[in-house]
């Protein structure tokens, strides 16, 4: 069993890769920020899905309870971003 | 899993069941949880929406840096916890332990991390009573913690046991219960650190 031949190995990688892109770069001030929130939030949702996919092993899973936990990162992105658009601005 | 059942995954080389890791009753729990953090999360939404201002200027007192090494920190453990329960799977049972420590040694620098945020948060008189934003910020990051040491206590546990060679491909319920919820904390984290941290006002 080779670390670098298992899925969860690439599926981390990518992981890693996506939290220092929202981290390090899409918080910065280089984007609007509605630009930098939808980024963030869809990028969150991605993670979160492959996370219970790959980690959680959740692509074997039944059909419906695959169906209810996928619903999860979309339905929260979805209410999140929906707030955030509606709350004023700051400025 | 001697048996496959009619509704199954084809891959390239055989047809897996359709199954859930562990036993069905921490998926309950699972299941339960997320809706529940689901609920804070949209109720703290509805209290930034009253006073953006003040979340705004709070949230500028957090350490993003910190933060963001959190993630990588919970990722990492979740990907030694998913080795620890491929290599349960193939019987390559010596690895286990090692996979399993990782995890555990990893959840301990997460409890070490925040220990180091709330005590620089407190040296600067920042508390729950502060105003609203710290209110959240202590509550979300406090259960999120209180699930990473129920979490990281259950990997010490397993990585006891493993040493001994309780667990195999055909006992595994347990490791791949506790695995799941430790996924489950990770995956929380993703959505809490860009919610308090991240989220510039408009």
């Amino acid at each position: 069993m080779s670390v670098l031949r298992e899925r969860v190995t690439w599926v981390w990688l990518g992981l890693m890769a996506l939290t220092c892109i929202t981290t390090w770069g899409l918080s910065k001030d280089l984007f609007s920020p509605a630009v930098a929130v939808v980024g963030i939030f869809l990028i969150a949702a991605v993670k979160v899905r492959y996370v219970m996919l790959d980690f959680m092993e959740l692509r074997q899973a039944p059909p419906p309870v695959r169906a209810a936990f996928e619903a999860w990162p979309a339905v929260v992105a979805a209410v999140i971003l929906g707030f955030w658009f509606a709350t004023p601005a700051i400025m | 899993m001697s048996t496959l059942s009619c509704v199954g995954v084809v891959t390239t080389d055989r047809v897996q069941p359709r199954r859930l890791p562990g036993v069905d009753g921490v998926w309950v729990f699972i299941g339960a949880d997320s809706v529940i953090f689901a609920i804070l999360f949209l109720t703290y939404m509805q209290d930034r929406l009253k006073n953006p201002a003040l979340f705004e200027a709070s949230r500028h007192t957090l350490n993003t840096t910190l933060g963001g090494i959190d993630t990588l920190i919970l990722l990492t453990s979740s990907w030694s916890v998913a080795l620890a329960i491929q290599a349960l799977k193939r019987d390559f049972i010596e690895r286990v332990p090692r996979y399993l420590l990782g995890g555990v040694v990893t959840g301990l620098m997460f409890v070490g991390s925040k220990s180091i945020e709330y005590f620089q948060k407190f040296a600067h008189g920042l508390t729950p009573g502060t105003n609203p934003f710290y209110m959240w910020y202590f509550t979300l990051t406090g259960i999120h913690l209180a699930h990473v040491l129920v979490g990281t206590s259950l990997l010490a546990f397993l990585w006891v046991r493993s040493r001994s060679g309780a667990f195999s491909s055909s006992h595994r319920a347990v490791p791949e219960s506790v695995a799941s919820f430790w996924h489950l904390v990770d995956l929380l984290w993703i959505v809490l650190f860009p919610l308090l941290y991240l989220m510039k006002a408009a």
